[in-house]
């Protein structure tokens, strides 16, 4: 296994997030993370990367126990995230957002250049040198995950990419996620998205409330409409 | 015309080195949100660093002079790695007036271990070899070494430019600048790079005090008088830019240059007139742009204030009962000590409500304070008014101040919001200063005593007891009612305050007028307690003091304030009677106290000893956050 949650809780302030969740993704498996707003999708994500500093639980990647570290240090050992908002630095050129996330090459993980970035998402080579402050939605969107991917993460986190984005650039990231898939990386993908989850996903895992209430593949869970509908339907 | 032109040079002169200063406050504060208040100690520093090197090092070798600046910067730059290390490292995920707190505990440390080294007299350094002279511009001479300052401010901001765009780790500033969590967590380590910002800015701060040396005498209030000077540049320019500090640096040198020329009665307000004036018109100084919302979790709020639970009543009740009998058993000495812990005790308070539970943070509380001192004084030596009446002008004056002040105040939020309140502080020290026909000036008003009923040491005390734990308890009411409980909602979340109809800025205005009509009144029972008023109770130090009375005490709880300013002031008289150094002490207890209790003294001992006390009580949540 790439990353294994083992009963994980969270807590903002006093309020507890989460409650025990427990999830595992191995290398070229994309597991869907599907939940309501305001189920605790982000902050499982936030939690497994250290930004929610009150948790408990155990978090594994790749072997190594990376429970109660700082963010840094989990990321520099191959976690990447993208979060929901994108976060670009939108002072800085596209060139220079993608310098900020370069990591080391890393033994036995799949090394990622400028370049080759630039060939798996061609919209941004078009705008290199442009501020990231000043390129469409989508564009942001490619460098967020580029960016993330500078780091040669073994397992990658992605909050939601395909919010808000026209239809084909989410084809694009479908492409983009099974690309990574097919070079042996981890993919946890926190969605409400269910069509861009299913394209693009090996299994699911529903969370409500903090809680894990659903685990098994795309197929398991569309066949079982009254889960679909109890835990994700609007 | 050359008269002009001589006053612009001399303009561009002393922006040089202001930028210097400035430019590293605002680096600093971009990457790590930390103002800085030892940035004038490291500005300090550079000076007699350069003084003690310049002298060996002309005798060594001919350019020994040229050599001794930059070595004094690259010392100073030591030192800043040193206290990032041992001290800033350590408190980085306490709130961001802690780390406030902290840097001034270093200005407190720095300002008595110069005086131990250098001792209190001015120092004279050598003229700059070759540069000695004068050039003649325009028919005028002109030093020729502040030609070379005038050159330098340029090729620094040059150079600091080229360091930001074309190198690796200037991306990295700049990308941390704008969202530093989101830098963390692309694995850059952020300790290494906030180490190396401070030291930059360290440096600069350091160079910019070694360029001094030829022109001005070096003396141990360099740093205050800087560092005032670097808040307004780097608030003007927009804090985080440094071609914004250089504009603003240049803008109020030159504005200075002329002033002191033209009105040399108001050249002290001046800057700060700029500087009202610029965050009126753009809120975030002249190349500003928006701050990047928090987005720590560990916010300060997390434990709402309540009212005082029974157990705790009755200590209060006890404590109460104990300072009534107190004239029973104390001499007179140490009731005054009371009488003045007790009226820095309500100021901390009205401090307390503005920052703690309004969420404004304020560097000038001192304003309302002298407001009230200065009310009261001229109430009775110009109107003739018996204390009685005398007393109540004090506050009214107070208010007044308030009023306009929170009137612009109220239109920002944050740094900017507590560098305004410090720059209205300042003009109306500078007002009561200059203004010598009715202030007394420097000299102060002499003859502020209380009515012959109150003028025993026993008599006072118990006035003030009255009027100053009156104050107190008033205050906490306006806290639970409906106003207090709408000031902390705009404080918590102004975006819902808003929607639910809170007029937020009609609330902030009043909490202003609230917080200085009570500092208002701490004012003015000091000014019968001392007999007397000068300018320093308007002055920055007494700002400070009350920052440090509330964040020692902790700034979420209501007892807070009275139990800091009561440490603060007993630990400061009972230092000062027993060794020159007290500010050496208290440094060093405030960096200590800081490190120790990150929420404060009552917030420690709310979070750690009070549940246990409470625990039999019962309803504990089952599992709390680990």
């Amino acid at each position: 296994m790439k990353l294994e949650v083992h009963k994980l809780d969270a807590f903002y302030g006093r309020a507890q997030i989460l409650f025990g969740v427990t999830l595992k993704v191995a290398a070229g498996e994309a597991l869907a993370l599907l939940g309501r707003n305001g189920a605790g999708k982000s902050t499982m994500l936030r939690a497994i990367l250290g930004l929610v500093a009150a948790r408990r639980g155990r978090v594994v990647l790749d072997g190594r126990d990376i429970s109660g570290m700082a963010t840094g240090r989990i990321v520099r050992r191959g976690l990447g995230w993208v979060p929901e908002d994108r976060r670009i630095f939108t002072d800085l050129s596209v060139e220079e957002n993608l310098e900020i996330g370069r990591q080391p090459p890393r033994a036995g993980v799949p090394h990622w250049t400028v370049e080759r970035l630039f060939s798996l998402f061609p919209n941004l080579a078009e705008v290199r040198r442009r501020p990231a402050g000043q390129i469409s939605g989508g564009e942001q969107q490619m460098l967020t995950i580029s960016r993330t991917l500078m780091g040669n993460p073994c397992v990658i986190m992605l909050d939601e990419p395909s919010e808000g984005l026209a239809p084909l650039i989410v084809e694009r990231m479908a492409v983009a996620v099974t690309e990574m898939k097919r070079e042996g990386l981890g993919v946890l993908l926190a969605e409400q998205n269910l069509t861009f989850s299913r394209a693009v996903s090996d299994r699911a895992t529903i969370i409500e409330k903090g809680r894990i209430r659903f685990e098994g593949t795309l197929e398991c869970l569309l066949a079982d409409e009254a889960v679909a509908r109890a835990y994700l339907a609007v | 015309m050359d008269f002009l032109v001589i006053q612009f040079l001399n303009g561009l002169a002393s922006a040089s080195a202001l930028f210097l200063v400035a430019c590293g406050l605002s680096i600093i504060f971009g990457v790590m949100r930390i103002v800085n208040f030892a940035h004038g100690s490291f500005y300090m520093l550079g000076a007699y660093i350069a003084y003690t090197l310049a002298g060996p090092l002309m005798d060594w070798m001919p350019g020994g002079f040229w050599l001794a600046l930059p070595l004094a910067a690259l010392a100073v730059a030591m030192i800043g790695a040193l206290v990032e290390i041992t001290l800033l490292r350590r408190i980085y995920r306490s709130p961001e007036l802690f780390q406030l707190l902290a840097t001034f505990g270093i200005v407190l440390i720095v300002q008595d271990l110069v005086l131990i080294l250098w001792g209190p007299q001015d120092r004279l350094g050598p003229r700059a070899p070759g540069l000695e002279g004068a050039v003649n511009i325009l028919g005028s001479p002109f030093p020729a070494y502040d030609l070379l300052l005038i050159g330098l401010g340029p090729l620094v901001l040059l150079g600091l430019t080229l360091l930001f765009r074309r190198t690796r780790w200037g991306v990295r500033v700049r990308a941390a600048t704008q969202d530093r969590e989101m830098v963390e967590a692309l694995g850059i380590r952020q300790d290494r790079l906030f180490t190396a910002v401070f030291i930059l800015g360290a440096f600069l701060a350091g160079l910019g005090g070694a360029v001094q040396l030829p022109r001005a005498a070096v003396h141990h209030a360099m740093d205050l008088e800087i560092i005032v000077e670097t808040f307004v540049v780097v608030v003007v320019g927009g804090l985080g830019s440094v071609a914004g500090a250089y504009l603003a640096a240049v803008l109020l040198g030159v504005l200075n240059a002329f002033g002191i020329v033209v009105f040399p009665q108001i050249s002290l307000v001046l800057a700060f007139l700029v500087m009202a004036v610029v965050l009126v018109v753009r809120p975030l100084g002249l190349l500003g742009r928006p701050e990047a919302a928090s987005r720590s979790t560990t916010g300060l709020w997390d434990t709402p204030i309540r009212p005082m639970a029974r157990g705790r009543r009755d200590i209060v009740f006890v404590l109460a009962l104990v300072l009534a009998v107190l004239p029973v058993f104390a001499g007179s000495y140490l009731l005054t000590v009371f009488s003045e812990v007790m009226i820095f005790a309500l100021f901390a308070c009205s401090l307390h409500f503005l920052m703690g539970v309004g969420g404004m943070g304020s560097f000038g509380h001192a304003a309302y304070f002298g407001l009230g001192a200065y009310g009261a004084a001229l109430a009775m030596t110009q109107l003739g008014l018996p204390m009685e009446a005398a007393a109540f002008a004090g506050p009214v004056l107070a208010a007044a101040g308030a009023l306009v002040f929170g009137w612009f105040c109220v239109r920002l939020t944050g740094v900017y919001l507590a560098m305004l309140t410090l720059a209205f502080a300042q003009i109306t020290w500078a007002i009561a200063f200059q203004w010598d026909s009715v202030t007394g000036g420097d000299n102060g008003i002499l003859g502020v005593w209380p009515s012959a009923w109150a003028t025993s040491a026993a008599a006072f005390y118990y006035l003030t007891l009255l009027v100053a734990g009156g104050g107190i308890l008033l205050l906490r009411q306006f806290v639970f009612a409906p106003f207090g409980m709408g000031l902390r909602a705009c404080r918590d979340s102004p975006l819902r305050a808003d929607a639910i109809g809170i007029d937020r800025a009609a609330h902030q205005r009043l909490a202003f007028v609230v917080a200085g009509a009570f500092a208002g009144i701490a004012g003015s029972l000091y000014a019968f307690l001392k007999g007397s008023v000068f300018p320093d109770v308007l002055a920055i130090p007494l700002s400070v003091d009350g920052l440090v009375m509330v964040l020692l005490g902790g700034l979420q709880t209501l007892t807070g304030p009275v139990v800091g300013a009561a440490v603060y002031k007993v630990m400061r008289v009972f230092l000062a009677s027993w060794t020159d150094y007290w500010r050496l002490i208290i440094g060093i207890v405030i960096i200590a106290l800081v490190v120790a209790f990150p929420r404060g003294i009552v917030g420690y001992i709310q979070q750690r000893i009070a549940p246990l006390l409470d625990r039999p009580e019962g309803d504990q949540p089952k599992a709390g956050p680990p």
